[in-house]
């Protein structure tokens, strides 16, 4: 497998009981590149997600992470792998501050010998807190409030901010701008451009046709658990996109997704 | 942009302010309890002029009634250890209902290896094991009774964690399987006359000194470590805390463990302090543990309280107890009252919840 790609899957499906949430779906994402994923409300989108960053664990078929093959057990080995994800359930805890949400699961330590019971550097979090905040533009009224407080959008720049605080090997975000307003959705596209320009590749799922135009260079549509089309930019456009969402068009090469 | 309000959509704050801690709300309660025990005792004809707190005795060295202020701590100190695992369990969002006969099981236990060989030079009439199990160094004793409870935690936290018991369910079962341990352990007869050091963990004021320095640890480490966060954060939202990469099972067995541990040890400090050890003992421990924990204002649902919260959740316990005798009720209102506290404290919570979100 060349490394060429970041990331690469095969038949990659997914069952829950009866449903046929995903169903052999082929993948590829170059280095560099930004693909968006679109599809109507329960097309796989998500469950396509879930299944690279270990969260559920396939029904059947193959991943491949920069030509490495490979079978997360859980989130953390995904994370591991240097795979960030804006989930679309944001996966925030409540009751914790911004802080502690950036760094859950990672937290910074000392004293690490006593095990599950080393000590949190509480003063460094909150500094790398701030700097990401500014950094990524991200405002949010009080960091030591608890997320339980904030709108659904400042929860959304959380989840954004914890994604573009650590340096990834690839970037997913499902659905980042889906509750925000117009000056935050500017926000997470800046932030969007910067991975770009940084060259780090990202899969963006969105409902946005504008957003998409704007900030991919390709975009591969789901429809009922499976890929039916995979357009470069520059050859389509936004009816064309449509037109294949709602089936009114089916790509030659996909066409048992029905 | 040159934009100095910190927040989204134009949204200022102060950066200063910090919400104002459950904990006070719960301090603010004590001393109201306190004072209407007071105002009784000073104007109740019946009590002619006591005072609850204070000293009435005009003596110079002592403004404080010492004698009550030590009953009150010390007779929740050992359910108090209990309610500091508790407390950590409700906060994953779980629940422990094994801890009484946990503590009966463990007292049986231990005390059979903490037992002395000669009882004024006859040989010990209680002896369960021969004389290889006798005045041995009392940390054996210890180990072995907080290695059960390691045990028993061990099986609670895999039985909710990896099989997906609901920890009601799977706690109740273990309640019925301490208690029976405990019956079958010397077919229901006490075990006693433990050797001097054993007797030492519980005398006098010792269990007070447990619970508080046991209290300052679990603060810490809700507070200041890693576990601590990963507690609330399971609490909080378990699928997050998964999202996040948190060994969620591990860390509920982890828990479950912690708590088990901690009302193994309260039993080994509880036999030690009567110098016996009967099956029957700790009952409605975890009931009262329970109490403490959700009148120091943790919720139910997970994510919220504090060990603090719980110190002076057992606080406001004690204070009623010894308070009732004061003003001389009888025991039977002190558990109508105590009910009364807890469904108050839950409704206040709610209230709360309600409020913020
Ligand atoms: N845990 C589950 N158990 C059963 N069915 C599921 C589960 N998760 C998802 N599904 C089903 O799988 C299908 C795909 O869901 P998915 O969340 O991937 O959709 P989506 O493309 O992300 O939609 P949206 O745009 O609304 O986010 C849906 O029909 C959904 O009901
Ligand atoms: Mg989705």
């Amino acid at each position: 497998m060349s490394v060429e790609f970041v990331l690469k899957t095969e038949n990659l499906t997914k069952h829950y009981g009866g449903v046929h949430a995903l169903e052999g779906a082929n993948f590829e994402l170059r280095k560099g590149e930004h693909v968006a994923i679109m599809g109507d409300n329960g097309a796989g989108k998500s469950t396509f997600v879930r299944q690279i960053t270990g969260v559920e664990q396939r029904t059947s078929g193959r991943v491949w992470l920069y030509g490495e093959e490979v079978n997360f057990s859980g989130p953390l080995e995904a994370r591991e792998h240097g795979i960030e994800t804006v989930f679309q359930t944001l996966a925030l805890a409540d009751d914790l501050d911004v802080p502690d949400n950036l760094f859950l699961g990672r937290e910074r330590t000392f004293a690490d010998w006593l095990g599950p019971f080393r000590l949190l550097d509480y003063r460094s979090m909150r500094q790398s807190t701030l700097d990401a905040l500014n950094r990524t533009g991200v405002k949010i009224p009080n960091i030591r409030n608890t997320i339980q407080n904030m709108s659904g959008g400042q929860r959304q720049c959380v989840a954004i901010a914890r994604t573009a605080t650590f340096h990834s090997k690839l970037t997913i975000m499902d659905e980042p701008t889906a509750a925000l307003g117009v000056q935050e959705t500017a926000q997470v596209e800046n932030i969007i451009r910067t991975l770009k320009a940084e060259g780090e590749p990202l899969i963006l799922i969105s409902h946005n046709m504008r957003q998409v135009m704007d900030l991919v260079d390709r975009i591969v549509v789901f429809r009922r658990g499976r890929i039916c089309a995979n357009l470069r930019k520059e050859e389509t456009n936004g009816e064309d996109i449509v037109a294949y969402i709602t089936g009114a068009k089916t790509q030659p090469g996909y066409e048992d997704a029905l | 942009m040159a934009d100095k309000s910190q927040g989204t959509g134009g949204l200022t704050f102060d950066k200063s302010k910090r919400s104002w801690p459950n904990e006070l709300n719960i301090l603010l309660a004590l001393v109201i309890i306190i004072v209407i025990f007071e105002i009784i005792g000073q104007t109740a004809p019946y009590m002619r002029g006591q005072s609850f707190l204070f000293d009435t005795r005009d003596r110079f060295d002592s403004i404080f009634n010492e004698a009550r202020l030590q009953i009150i701590i010390l007779q929740v100190a050992i359910i108090g250890i209990i309610a500091l695992g508790v407390t950590q369990v409700i906060i994953t969002a779980g629940i422990d209902l094994s801890s009484g006969p946990l503590v009966a099981a463990t007292a049986m236990i231990a005390m059979s290896f903490a037992q002395t060989e000669l009882v004024n030079s006859n040989p010990n009439p209680k002896a369960i094991f021969g004389v290889w199990a006798m005045d041995l160094p009392v940390i054996i004793p210890v180990v072995i009774g907080i290695t059960f409870g390691a045990f028993i935690g061990a099986i609670n936290g895999t039985f909710i964690a990896f099989f997906r018991i609901p920890p009601f369910i799977a706690t109740l079962g273990m309640f019925l399987i301490c208690r029976g341990i405990a019956l079958w352990w010397s077919n229901g007869q006490p075990v006693s006359f433990p050797t001097d050091s054993y007797k030492f963990i519980g005398s006098g004021m010792m269990p007070v000194v447990w619970f508080l320095s046991l209290a300052v640890v679990f603060h810490i480490i809700m507070r200041y470590t890693v576990y601590g966060k990963h507690t609330y954060a399971i609490g909080s939202n378990e699928e997050a805390a998964r999202m996040s990469g948190i060994n969620v099972k591990r860390h509920k067995v982890l828990v479950y463990m912690i708590a088990a541990m901690l009302a193994a040890f309260a039993g080994v400090v509880l036999s030690s302090k009567g110098a016996t050890a009967q099956a029957g003992m700790g009952e409605f421990y975890e009931l009262f543990a329970i109490a403490m924990a959700v009148i120091g204002g943790i919720s139910l649902t997970g994510g919220r309280g504090s060990i603090i919260g719980t110190v002076l959740g057992a606080m406001v316990i004690g204070v009623i107890r010894s308070g009732f005798t004061y003003v001389k009720l009888d025991g039977s209102y002190q558990l109508v009252a105590m009910g009364a506290i807890i469904i108050a404290a839950v409704v206040l919570d709610q209230y709360r919840q309600r409020n913020r979100a």
